[in-house]
């Protein structure tokens, strides 16, 4: 690919960085603080100039890196000189807003299309190109929240809920250890050991296999998260309930994806261990195990996300008065949003780390699987 | 089950047959309807023998080793090895399979391939790494212990996967086109060296193959096969000694009993025309 060609991101910001010229100023003139003409001079540079030096650079990594300036910088002189002035935005800051973003896109494509040598700096893209992405969703949500003046009920600006995890880490600690490492973990755990061992049961016994099978495949396809209500019933209002859903809802895909994988051995493979009078066990543990090992993982990151899931929404249905599910339905209806929010976002967090750290596992023990050494069959 | 063991006993005359088939017969129940993968097959194999099975594709060579092997049961007539049912043989360890593709496990080392059939029957350590050791140097993998299967090109796995039979260490050895992967040169290498190692160690051995110079370098006995139904049309008893240098595949009694390999194939061709 070649870094001095015009790319039509850099081009279009251009464009939008000229009609944003004549369409100044940035702010209503009802502007509490008004962004001063050098500011809005220095956004428009910044784009312009960052636009025609990414072409005119010698190599990817430096227009990139000029793209990178210039994109995040007009940013933060957007986002800096809105502050004071919520909703006053008018169309050039969207334009440049526009522009900034566009100067981004491209830095992410030239970076993608990089190919470097040390295995240092392999790592530092694969980690840098998500970061910006990322970071990217969280400018314009705050761009333009804040520059359009969006309802704070409706969609408060990262920077609110970042301040609102600030001020709230207690109550957040001890919803997540509520949820998290007593519901969630204990569910989890339970659940898919128990899917596990009855996959293995109905594998040994064949009417276990011929009656359980259908009725998993049925039960795991109905909204299980009705049951959360009788769960209370049963197992009262602490975690234990919620606990209980969990269990249920990961047993089933646990059963179910067990179950395909200690089919999916070759026959020649089978075929070998017969010859050896090897005996069910030995199969099971050095051939049928290790073929399903695929399939046992992605129950497990399925479950990942079903157990989160199923904690929080079983607490609406009644808890002590702690836990993130508890927490968002309680403040929702205190119109406490960026409280909400705020759980949202550890919820998240949570959720990636635990959907990670099975899907490291996988990759370190599935080592062998053509999905994960990508190579041939 | 323990009526055919004592039919098989009372019917096995010979004490030196390692495999005796008497009228056996195999139709596989297809949705196109049956299909008959052998007939009429009468075949008494001695110890120490090594017998080749030639014959065109789909007449039923691999059925008749996996018959031997358990892995299908005969609809007609009788089979006994050592004069025990084939179930009971393979519970006694009593023979090697070696598959026509490789199939070694994508999540063990070559050397724990090789090693699986000896962790299964509960060997000593010392003694798997010893075998696994000798058997690798045999097919001359040695410097491959730690790959992975997906590393190794396809004759290597092949390879492998004879080394991990020849550890396994059973009397009758069945090896289903074990070479058909490999190239001229290691494919002559191998033939020497199972011919050696089927002289020292008095194995009886079914081999499958499509070569003709390949099953009259290495047989004593080669059982030419033709299809539809699978059926034995002739067996062919080598002159050639014992000991036998590759070069003596230029030799005119080589060339001769190749050339009746030749027209048996032939013949059994001519039916389906
Ligand atoms: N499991 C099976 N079900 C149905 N038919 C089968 C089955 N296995 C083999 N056959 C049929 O039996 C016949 C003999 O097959 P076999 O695999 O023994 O041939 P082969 O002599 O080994 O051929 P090749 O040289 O190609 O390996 C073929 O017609 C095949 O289609
Ligand atoms: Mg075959």
């Amino acid at each position: 690919m070649s870094f001095s060609r015009l790319s039509w991101q850099v081009a279009l910001a251009l464009v939008l960085c000229a009609v944003a010229m004549t369409t100044m100023p940035m702010l209503a003139a009802e502007a509490a603080a008004p962004m001063s003409n050098g500011t809005s001079t220095l956004v428009i540079g910044l784009v312009a100039l960052s636009a025609v030096a990414s072409f005119a650079m010698f190599s990817g990594a430096a227009s990139a890196a000029v793209l990178f300036i210039g994109a995040h910088g007009a940013a933060w002189l957007l986002i800096a000189g809105i502050s004071g002035n919520e909703g006053m935005a008018r169309m050039p800051y969207f334009l440049l807003l526009a522009a900034a973003w566009l100067l981004a896109w491209r830095c992410v494509a030239i970076l993608s299309a990089l190919k470097p040598q040390s295995p240092q700096a392999k790592t530092f893209l694969r980690l840098l190109i998500p970061a910006i992405f990322g970071a990217w969703i969280l400018i314009l949500w705050e761009a333009v929240t804040r520059g359009a003046g969006v309802p704070f009920i409706l969609l408060p600006p990262p920077s609110a809920i970042a301040a609102r995890i600030g001020n709230s880490l207690p109550i957040l600690a001890a919803d997540v250890r509520q949820t998290i490492f007593k519901a969630v973990l204990f569910g989890y755990i339970v659940g898919c050991a128990s899917g596990f061992v009855v996959a293995i049961l109905a594998d040994r016994v064949p009417f276990l296999r011929r009656g359980l099978l259908p009725i998993g495949n049925m039960v795991s396809a109905l909204p299980i998260i009705g049951v959360a209500p009788i769960m209370v019933i049963w197992f009262g209002f602490e975690w234990q309930s919620k606990a209980a859903v969990v269990i249920i809802m990961t047993f089933f895909p646990m059963l179910v994806n067990t179950v395909a994988g200690l089919a999916a051995s070759g026959h020649m493979e089978r075929d070998l261990m017969r010859t050896y009078a090897s005996s069910y066990w030995q199969t099971l543990f050095k051939l049928r195990l290790p073929a399903a090992a695929p399939f046992i993982f992605n129950a497990l990151k399925i479950n990942s996300t079903l157990a989160l899931i199923g904690a929080i929404v079983a607490e609406f249905f009644g808890t002590p008065i702690v836990g993130m599910g508890f927490r968002i339905s309680t403040e929702i209806g205190r119109m406490n949003v960026d409280m909400v929010w705020a759980e949202i976002a550890v919820a998240a967090l949570a959720g990636s780390v635990f959907y990670g750290v099975v899907a490291f596992i996988e990759r370190a023990t599935t080592f062998w699987h053509p999905s994960v050494r990508g190579g041939r069959a | 089950m323990l009526m055919t063991v004592n039919q098989a006993t009372a019917t096995s005359v010979n004490q030196n047959a390692v495999v005796e088939a008497r009228k056996l017969g195999l139709t596989f129940q297809t949705n196109d309807g049956p299909v008959r993968a052998l007939s009429d097959v009468n075949l008494t194999i001695n110890k120490g023998e090594f017998v080749s099975f030639i014959g065109p594709s789909g007449c039923g060579k691999t059925t008749f080793l996996r018959v031997i092997a358990d892995l299908e049961q005969p609809t007609e007539g009788k089979i006994s090895i050592n004069g025990m049912t084939p179930e009971q043989a393979r519970q006694a360890r009593a023979y090697g399979y070696v598959f026509q593709a490789a199939a070694l496990f994508p999540w063990r080392t070559i050397e724990s391939n090789v090693g699986l059939p000896l962790e299964i029957i509960g060997l000593p350590k010392a003694e798997q790494q010893e075998r696994i050791k000798r058997t690798m140097d045999l097919v001359n993998l040695t410097g491959f212990e730690k790959k992975y299967p997906w590393q190794l090109s396809g004759g290597m796995q092949q390879r492998a996967s004879i080394a991990r039979a020849l550890a396994f260490d059973a009397d009758l050895l069945l090896m289903d086109e074990p070479f058909g992967a490999l190239d001229e040169i290691v494919r002559d290498h191998l033939n020497e060296q199972l011919l050696r190692l089927w002289r020292q160690t008095n194995k009886t051995i079914c081999f499958v193959t499509h070569s003709i110079p390949e099953a009259v370098y290495l047989s004593t006995r080669i059982v030419v096969m033709s299809p539809r139904p699978g059926r034995v049309t002739d067996v062919i008893e080598s002159t050639l000694p014992a000991e036998r240098p590759l070069d003596i595949r230029e030799s005119p009694e080589f060339l001769a009993i190749a050339a009746r390999v030749r027209d048996g194939l032939r013949a059994g061709h001519s039916y389906e025309d």
